[in-house]
């Protein structure tokens, strides 16, 4: 195909669409305005208009998150930038693949503080994986295909490209490469054999291993997680999910221990504390799962699978790093344990496994559902059971809820769970759900919230009208930042500063100004008929479920505490307060 | 598996593309994570392929010296990271523009002591020299503390340079 020349609006059109784009999240404003006519002339590109940037990068990562495609953001210049930050740092600790535009002063402005000009390259510099200002109109193509290279390639992440309006307006020639083949980044997708087969040895070797598994599984793409069910059932070891990982491994297989960490389950991390070989896929031993790394899984050896170099020995020091795309090294170590004939220890396994069923039988997520106030932990199961056989994907919020719908929503594929786990932002969930929504239209998509969180964001409910995105917002409401609470009351002796919400508005009533349909349960019989409700209704929904205003966040272990000095209950945290060094930690 | 906690020091050498913002995305990555410099230089080094060889002294325990190579690895526009402290011998060169202004007595006795230093004078007044050295960040350490009580007015060093001994390149 021959060269064409175009101003750089069509050229950014133009590749979005060669990249395979099909919907970007967006908020005009002068800076762009050249881009906004390139897109009223065209209709292979749909545009969703937000109603503040931050949340247009959370809908793209909603949408990434459930395709495995690139999200795609559209922001002006000065405020619409600043506004992506948090988005961009969010994708940024997550690995989420996302390509954000943002306008900029023409370039013989920049540097004069312009109207509505921000450094833009110089903020986003920090959050994110790479960016880019375009400067000459001639590097406009190759700097937008290597952009979505660099989003996807390796350990995704969100990736600027800046771009000045009299860059916009200029004519140029596009030219498509999509084929990068970029001079410095090529990230290692394979591991050597030598490593691979220390690796299954030590497999086969172990008498007490445990998979611990995290987002990285998900993000290598579906034939991961078939991969990784192969070899987990090959060598019948237990297997544990990070927050960033569930559905990666079917929640309700028997091998599967569920979370773990901070909240996790009893059996998942003691199992941790006393493994004799960990394998970590994907995963990067974040604090939120190790707890005190003096006595993180003592006595283990540990074997780490990850793409990115970076994350090996960063937190825990392990004997085997395997660097490389977790789907190709899962396919390569199946080969070799198969080619080299391996067993398993099964009297030990077995041992084993007789250990792990003894701690389940502590049933650490039990709950007292009695009278007719409504337990947060049964409204979410409540949700699952009804959702469960449908064709379901489910956002968050960030706080108790989040960790609640972690530990009774039982995720049996990838993709379905979308949730702020690295930087934790509250009101990402309801962005991300539209964005999933946008992406699967005929899908059941439900945000479980909490009434502080949706606060955050709630402008979007507003988006999802416009875009005709059906989303529920299913809002365990208790009148407190609950997770702040719950510290307080571990940490600073039940000292509720500033953490519970007066004037909460009618969230019903929100609803329905918002041209939603807003539901509401107060007691516990009537969560059901709700949810059926909620599900029945094609349009967006609020259900407001006013839930145990006092109700706390168990397993848990304390920030500065091991695996096995969990709090199963509020009998434990009245025995036992956070240490001073705990305390210093967040 | 035991975590050794002893400080290194190590010069690690990083060929980047010679493009707006590398030094910034270097700098940056160094002040977020908490890592020292102690020493950073940069220039072109190769200008038909438009790449800058930037030379870094820092220091900490062998995992965080790990941590740093990994991570400015990790960075777009990086070329390769090259840790010569562990890969060998090296040699490190730093130069300095040393300034002394002084009279009488103190002004010999400064001429004498860089020319036991093999500094070159490369600016002199009735009143100043100004001594160009170089050699290991000790050496030009200890000429500007003896430099100190004969009149130092002004110090300008380039910080340290550092190449593998041997014929292959990096």
């Amino acid at each position: 195909m021959a060269d064409q020349q175009m101003n750089g609006s069509e050229i950014i059109i133009k590749a979005l669409v060669n990249e395979g784009v099909d919907t970007i999240f967006g908020y005009p404003g002068g800076a762009v305005l050249p881009i906004y006519d390139a897109i009223f002339q065209q209709n292979q590109l749909k545009h969703v208009l937000v109603r503040q940037e931050g949340g247009a990068v959370h809908m793209a990562e909603g949408y990434a998150r459930s395709t495995g495609k690139v999200g795609c953001v559209l922001v002006t210049s000065g405020p619409g930038a600043t506004n992506a930050v948090t988005g961009l740092t969010d994708a940024l600790m997550d690995s989420i693949p996302i390509v954000c535009l943002t306008g900029q002063v023409p370039t013989h402005l920049i540097g004069n503080d312009a109207f509505q000009e921000a450094d833009t390259t110089g903020i986003t510099r920090p959050c994110t994986k790479h960016n880019y200002l375009v400067k000459d109109i001639a590097d406009l193509p190759r700097i937008m295909h290597e952009a979505f290279y660099v989003a996807r390639s390796g350990r995704p992440g969100p990736v600027v490209v800046d771009l000045p309006k009299d860059i916009l307006m200029a004519m140029g020639t596009y030219k498509n490469l999509t084929q990068v083949e970029h001079k410095t980044y090529q990230p290692r997708l394979k591991a050597e054999k030598n490593e691979i087969e220390k690796a299954v040895a030590m497999i086969a070797a172990a008498k007490k291993p445990l998979f611990y598994c995290g987002g990285g599984v998900i993000n290598s793409g579906l034939k991961a997680s078939k991969q990784l069910d192969r070899l987990i059932k090959l060598t019948g070891a237990p297997v544990t999910l990070t927050l960033m990982g569930l559905g990666a491994y079917p929640a309700t297989d028997k091998q599967f221990l569920g979370m773990l960490g901070m909240h996790g389950t009893y059996e998942a991390n003691l199992a941790m504390h006393d493994a004799d070989l960990i394998v970590a896929v994907g995963a990067r031993f974040d604090d939120r799962v190790t707890g005190r790394l003096n006595a993180f899984a003592p006595n283990s050896k540990k074997i780490h699978i990850d793409i990115d170099p970076s994350s090996i020995n960063k937190n825990v020091v392990v004997d085997l790093p395997v660097v490389g795309d977790v789907g190709t090294i899962l396919d390569q170590m199946l080969r070799a344990w198969k080619a080299k004939g391996l067993k398993t220890n099964q009297k030990a396994l077995k041992a084993w496994w007789k250990q792990i069923d003894e701690w389940r039988e502590r049933d650490c997520l039990k709950y007292n559902q009695t009278g007719t106030v409504i337990k947060p932990q049964y409204a979410i199961e409540r949700l699952y059971e009804a959702t469960k056989d449908r064709d379901c994907y489910i956002t968050t919020e960030v706080g108790q809820h989040q960790m609640w719908a972690a530990q009774y929503y039982k995720f049996d594929e990838p993709k379905r769970w979308m949730t702020s786990g690295g930087l934790g932002t509250m009101g990402y969930g309801l962005p991300a759900a539209i964005g999933v929504q946008v992406a699967h239209p005929e899908s059941l998509v439900v945000d479980i919230s909490g009434e502080a969180s949706f606060l955050m964001n709630m402008q979007e409910m507003s988006t999802a009208v416009q875009a005709r995105a059906p989303v529920k917002v299913f809002i365990t409401n208790n009148q407190y930042m609950g997770m702040v609470r719950q510290w307080q009351e571990l940490m600073h002796g039940s000292r509720y500063s500033e953490s519970y919400t007066d004037a909460l508005p009618d969230l019903v009533k929100l609803a329905e100004a918002c041209h939603w349909v807003g539901l509401r349960a107060t007691k516990a019989d009537e969560v059901d008929d709700v949810i059926q409700e909620m599900i029945s209704i094609d349009r967006p929904v609020i259900a407001d479920i006013w839930v145990d205003q006092k109700e706390n966040c168990f397993p848990m272990i304390p920030s500065g505490a091991a695996h096995n000095e969990m709090l199963l209950g509020p009998d434990d945290e009245a025995e036992q307060s956070g240490s001073e060094e705990g305390m210093v930690l967040v | 598996m035991v975590v050794d906690s002893t400080i290194e020091r190590h010069t690690i050498a990083v060929l980047v593309d010679n493009e707006a913002g590398v030094l910034a995305r270097v700098i940056g990555l160094f002040s977020g994570r908490g890592y020292n410099i102690e020493s950073l230089t940069v220039a072109e080094t190769d200008t038909a392929d438009a790449i800058s060889r930037i030379t870094v002294v820092t220091s900490g325990t062998p995992q965080i010296i790990e941590q740093i190579k990994a991570q400015l690895n990790r960075l777009v526009p990086v070329h390769r990271v090259v840790d010569l402290t562990a890969e060998g011998a090296n040699v490190e060169r730093e130069l300095a523009l040393v300034k002394v202004a002084g009279k009488g007595d103190k002004r010999v006795e400064a001429l004498r002591i860089a020319d036991i230093f093999r500094a070159r004078a490369i600016d002199s007044t009735n009143e100043s020299f100004v001594f160009e050295i170089s050699g290991a960040t000790e050496k030009l350490n200890a000429f500007i503390d003896l430099m100190v009580p004969l009149g130092l007015v002004d110090v300008s060093r380039t910080g340290v340079v550092a190449i593998a001994r041997g014929k292959s390149a990096l």
